[in-house]
C-alpha cells in the first residue's frame, strides 16, 4: 500500500491544477470541470488521512461530497446551458455585467 | 384717654365715607339725574357727625385731662426700616408710624376746619343747586374734608404730607371742576403745578429732618432739638427754610402765589373753604406746628418775616386795582397770609394761629357773600356792574359789612384783635442773635405791615362801597357782555333758573332775559343766608378770646394764647417768652392800627360813594401807567410764562430733540452695525464652512468609491484568483505562525 503521504501530495496536486485551471481558463465547461477536480482533491485528502489514522469519517464525508458534487454540478451545468443559449459562446471573459 | 383713641378715626373718617358713597353715586350714572336730596344727606350729616365727635368725643374729653399732654393714637407702622444702630452720631432706627396727634393746636385747626367747614358745605348745598355735577361736587368736597382733617390730626410729617398732598389734589378736582371751560381746568393745573414745586421743597426739609433726627415723628424731634438746640442750630436754618418753601406753595406767597387768583374760576364754596379758610392756613399751620425747629434759626425767622410782609403789601397794592369780587378776595387772602407769616417771622407764633381762626371766619363769610351776590347778579362778578344791592340783598348786604369791618381790623369785631398782636408782636420783635443792622428788622416789616393793613382796610370797603352801595348798574349793562366773561362761575345758571325758580324766596317781577343778562338781582335761599349770618356771628365775637391785655397792664398771656402755649416748647430749658411793652406805648399802637384802618376806610368812602367815581377816575388818569401795572398784576404771570413756562418747554424740546436724533440714532446705528456683521459674517461661515464640510465629506467619500469600484471586474475568474490569493495567505501565516 502506499504511504498516507502519497495520498495527501496527489491530493494537494489535483487542488493546484484545479485552482489554476479556474483562474486561468476561459472556457466555461472547463473552469466546471476544473471545479469537480478540485472536490475529489479534497476526497482524496480526507481518504488518506482516514488512512492514516484509521478513522472512519475519513470515508463518510467523501460520500457526501460526492453526492452534493453531484448535484452542483447539475446546477452548473443548466446555468452553463442558459448562459450560451443566452450569447452562443463559452468565454467566461464575456460575463462580465456585475463588475462595478 | 381710650375712649378718645376708639372714636378718633371717625373724625377723618365720615368725610372720607361720604366722599366715597358719593363718588360711587356720581360715577354709576354719570349722566342721569340723582337725588340730589340724598346727595345733600350724605354729605352734611358726614361733615356734621364728623364735626360733633371732633367736638364732644375727642377735644372736649381730652381738653378736661389737661392740655399739657398731648394723646397719640398709633394706628400702624407704616415704614419700618432700619435696625437701631447709631452709625456716625445718627440714628438709623427709623420708622414712619400712621398716627393722630390731639393736642392745642391739632384741636384749634380741627375745630376751624369741621365747623367752618360745616357750615360751608350747608352753604353749597344751595349754592350749587343749579349746576351739574352736584353729587361730583359734595365727593370732592367730603374728600377735601377728610385730607385737611389728615393734615391737622397727623403726629408726623409723613402724615401731615400726605393730607398736604391730598388737599393740593382736592383743591385741583375743585377749581377745575368745570372741566369743560379751558380756563378752569387750566386754574386746576396750574394750582397743583406750583404747590408741587412748593411741595418740592418741602420733601427736602423734611429729609433733612430725618437725617438729623433720624425720625419724622412731631414728638421725636422736638424733643431732641428743644433738648439739644446747640447741635441742631445749623441745619435748623436749611431745614425751616425749606419747608417754608413748602408753605410759599400751599399758602400762596410770593413767589408761589400765582395760582390762588386763577383758583377763582372754581365755584364760590371751593374758594371760600379752601383757599380761604382751611387749605392754604395748612402752611401756617405746618410752621406754628415746627416752631421749635424755627426758635433755633433767626436767620429763617426773619426770612418767612420779611416774605410775609413782603406779601401783605404787594396783595394788598394788587387788590386796590381789581374789579372782579373774587379777585379782590383772592388778593386779600394771599395778603392775610402775608400777614399770618410776618407773624410766625417775628415770633408770634399763637397770633399766627389767632389770625387763622379770625380770618376763616371774616374770609368765609366774605367770599359766601361774594358768591350770594354773584348768585343774586345771576353771574355777573364784576363790581363795575353792581352796585345798590343793599335794597335788593339786605341779608347778605348786612353780613358782609360785618365781615368787612372785621377785615379792617375794627375792634371789637375779630380782625382787630388778631392784627393787632401781629402788629404790636413786629413793633416789638428784635432779631438780636443777627445783630445791628438786621436786628431792627422788624420795625420796618412793621412799617410794611401798617401800609398793608391801611389797604386792606381801603379796598374791602371800595369793594363794599361798590357793590352794596349807589345804584344798579346791571340794568344799565344788559344786552352787552360782561367785561370778563372768562371769569363767570357758572354760564349754566340762567338756563336752570328759569327752570326751578321754586327756590327764590321773592317772586321775580322780571322776566330772565337770555343768557348772560343781569335783571333784577335777588337774595340768596336760606341755606346761604342763614350761613352768612352765623359765620358773621363769628366775625364779631370771634376775637374777644384774645384781647391785647397787654394794655390793661394785665402782664399774662391772654386766653388764646395760655391755651395754645403748650405747642411752644421750651429750648434748652428756656420757655419761651410773650412779649411785654409798657402800656402807653400799647396804646399808641391800638390807636395807630384803629387809625389806618379808619383812614383807609375814609379814603374809600371818598372814591367811591360819588356815583361818578370821580376822585378814582381822575387818580388813574393822573397815573394810567401805574394803574394799569397794578390792575395787571404787576405782570408775574405773564413774567413766569415767559421765563419759566417757555423755558421748560424749550429745555423740553431739545431734550426731545437729543433723544429722537442721538440716542435713537446710536440705538439704530448698532442695529445697522450689528444686522451687516452678523448677517454677512454668518452668510460666508454658512457658505464656505459648513457648506465646504458637507460636500468635502461627500467628496471623499465619491472618490474612494470610484477607487474601490476598481475591485468589482464583473470577471469572476478575477475573485477566484483573489480568494485563492487569500487561502495561500492564511496557509503562509498559519504554517509561520506555528512554534
Amino acid at each position: 500500500m502506499p504511504s498516507a503521504d502519497a495520498y495527501l501530495v496527489l491530493s494537494a496536486a489535483m487542488f493546484s491544477i484545479g485552482v489554476v485551471g479556474i483562474i486561468l481558463r476561459r472556457n466555461l465547461i472547463v473552469i466546471l470541470m476544473c471545479v469537480e477536480l478540485m472536490l475529489n482533491a479534497v476526497n482524496i485528502n480526507f481518504i488518506g488521512f482516514a488512512r492514516r489514522f484509521g478513522e472512519l469519517e475519513g470515508h463518510v464525508f467523501p460520500i457526501f461530497i460526492i453526492a452534493v458534487a453531484a448535484g452542483e454540478a447539475a446546477v452548473g451545468l443548466a446555468i452553463l446551458i442558459q448562459l450560451y443559449r443566452l450569447r452562443n459562446s463559452l468565454n467566461v471573459d464575456e460575463a462580465r455585467e456585475l463588475h462595478g | 384717654m381710650d375712649d378718645i383713641a376708639s372714636v378718633i378715626w371717625l373724625v377723618p373718617a365720615l368725610p372720607l365715607l361720604g366722599a366715597l358713597i358719593n363718588g360711587f353715586r356720581a360715577l354709576e350714572q354719570p349722566h342721569a339725574k340723582k337725588s340730589r336730596k340724598a346727595t345733600r344727606l350724605i354729605a352734611l350729616s358726614a361733615t356734621l357727625l364728623s364735626a360733633l365727635v371732633a367736638t364732644f368725643y375727642v377735644v372736649i374729653p381730652w381738653a378736661r385731662g389737661g392740655t399739657a399732654n398731648p394723646l397719640e393714637v398709633v394706628y400702624y407702622e407704616w415704614l419700618p426700616m432700619g435696625t437701631g444702630e447709631v452709625t456716625g452720631g445718627l440714628i438709623s432706627n427709623f420708622s414712619i408710624q400712621l398716627g393722630f396727634q390731639v393736642d392745642v393746636l391739632s384741636s384749634t385747626m380741627m375745630m376751624i376746619v369741621c365747623w367752618v367747614g360745616f357750615l360751608i358745605h350747608v352753604y353749597a348745598t344751595g349754592y350749587m343747586s343749579h349746576e351739574k355735577g352736584y353729587t361730583r361736587f359734595f365727593a370732592y368736597f367730603n374728600l377735601f374734608m377728610f385730607m385737611m382733617l389728615i393734615l391737622v390730626m397727623g403726629n408726623n410729617y409723613a402724615v401731615m404730607f400726605v393730607g398736604w398732598e391730598g388737599v393740593g389734589l382736592c383743591s385741583y378736582l375743585l377749581i377745575g371742576f368745570f372741566y369743560d371751560k379751558t380756563f378752569a381746568a387750566d386754574a386746576g393745573k396750574k394750582a397743583f403745578i406750583v404747590n408741587r414745586i412748593g411741595d418740592f421743597g418741602f420733601l427736602l426739609g423734611v429729609f433733612l429732618i430725618f437725617s438729623w433726627f433720624g425720625t419724622v415723628d412731631f414728638t421725636g424731634v422736638f424733643a431732641q432739638a428743644a433738648a439739644n438746640p446747640a447741635h441742631f442750630e445749623g441745619i435748623a436754618t436749611a431745614i425751616c427754610i425749606l419747608l417754608f418753601v413748602g408753605a410759599c406753595g400751599k399758602s400762596a406767597q410770593v413767589p408761589l402765589y400765582v395760582w390762588l387768583p386763577d383758583a377763582m374760576a372754581g365755584p364760590t364754596p371751593v374758594s371760600a373753604l379752601i383757599h380761604a379758610a382751611t387749605m392754604v392756613t395748612a402752611g401756617v399751620y405746618m410752621v406754628v406746628r415746627s416752631n421749635v425747629l424755627f426758635r433755633l434759626s433767626p436767620e429763617a425767622m426773619a426770612v418767612v418775616a420779611v416774605v410775609g410782609a413782603v406779601t401783605a403789601l404787594f396783595a394788598a397794592t394788587i387788590g386796590t386795582a381789581q374789579n372782579d369780587i373774587k379777585k379782590v378776595l383772592a388778593y386779600s387772602t394771599v395778603s392775610q397770609l402775608g400777614f399770618m407769616f410776618l407773624a410766625v417771622g417775628v415770633g408770634a407764633y399763637t397770633a399766627a394761629i389767632f389770625h387763622v381762626m379770625t380770618h376763616a371766619f371774616f374770609k368765609a363769610c366774605l367770599f359766601l357773600g361774594a358768591g350770594s351776590v354773584i348768585h343774586g347778579c345771576n353771574g355777573e362778578q364784576d363790581m363795575r356792574k353792581m352796585g345798590g344791592l343793599r335794597r335788593y340783598m339786605p341779608k347778605t348786604h348786612w353780613t358782609f359789612l360785618v365781615a368787612t369791618i372785621a377785615i379792617a381790623g375794627i375792634p371789637p369785631l375779630a380782625g382787630f384783635f388778631s392784627k393787632d398782636e401781629i402788629l404790636a408782636n413786629a413793633f416789638f420783635k428784635r432779631y438780636t442773635e443777627l445783630g445791628a443792622p438786621w436786628s431792627s428788622l422788624p420795625l420796618v416789616l412793621w412799617v410794611m405791615a401798617i401800609i398793608a393793613a391801611t389797604f386792606t382796610a381801603f379796598y374791602m370797603f371800595r369793594a363794599y362801597y361798590m357793590t352794596f352801595l349807589g345804584t344798579y348798574r346791571g340794568a344799565a349793562a344788559a344786552g352787552t357782555e360782561a367785561s370778563e366773561p372768562e371769569h363767570k362761575g357758572h354760564d349754566v345758571i340762567d338756563e336752570d333758573t328759569k327752570l326751578a325758580p321754586a327756590h327764590l324766596p321773592k317772586a321775580d317781577p322780571f322776566e330772565h332775559g337770555g343768557a348772560g343778562h343781569a335783571a333784577h338781582p335777588h337774595e340768596s335761599p336760606n341755606s346761604m343766608t342763614g350761613v352768612l349770618a352765623a359765620l358773621a356771628l363769628l366775625s364779631i365775637v370771634g376775637g374777644l378770646v384774645g384781647p391785647p391785655l397787654g394794655a390793661f397792664g394785665i402782664h399774662h398771656p391772654n386766653p388764646f394764647q395760655s391755651w395754645l402755649s403748650p405747642i411752644l416748647w421750651p429750648i434748652g430749658g428756656e420757655a419761651f417768652e410773650f412779649h411785654h411793652a409798657p402800656i402807653a406805648v400799647e396804646w399808641m399802637l391800638i390807636l395807630l392800627s384803629i387809625g389806618v384802618a379808619v383812614g383807609g376806610i375814609m379814603l374809600a368812602r371818598a372814591f367811591y360813594t360819588d356815583p361818578a367815581w370821580s376822585r378814582p377816575r381822575a387818580f388813574v388818569a393822573r397815573f394810567p401807567a401805574l394803574h394799569r401795572v397794578v390792575e395787571n398784576k404787576y405782570y408775574v404771570d405773564e413774567i413766569y410764562q415767559a421765563t419759566f413756562v417757555r423755558g421748560t418747554i424749550v429745555l423740553s424740546n431739545a431734550m426731545a430733540w437729543f433723544d429722537t436724533n442721538v440716542i435713537d440714532g446710536l440705538v439704530n446705528g448698532v442695529r445697522h452695525v450689528t444686522v451687516i456683521l452678523l448677517g454677512e459674517g454668518s452668510s460666508l461661515i454658512d457658505r464656505y464652512v459648513v457648506d465646504g464640510a458637507v460636500n468635502g465629506v461627500a467628496n471623499s467619500a465619491q472618490r474612494g468609491s470610484t477607487l474601490l469600484r476598481r475591485l468589482q471586474t464583473g470577471v469572476v475568474q478575477n475573485y477566484a484568483l483573489v480568494m485563492s490569493g487569500g487561502v495561500v495567505l492564511l496557509v503562509v501565516v498559519y504554517l509561520l505562525g506555528r512554534p
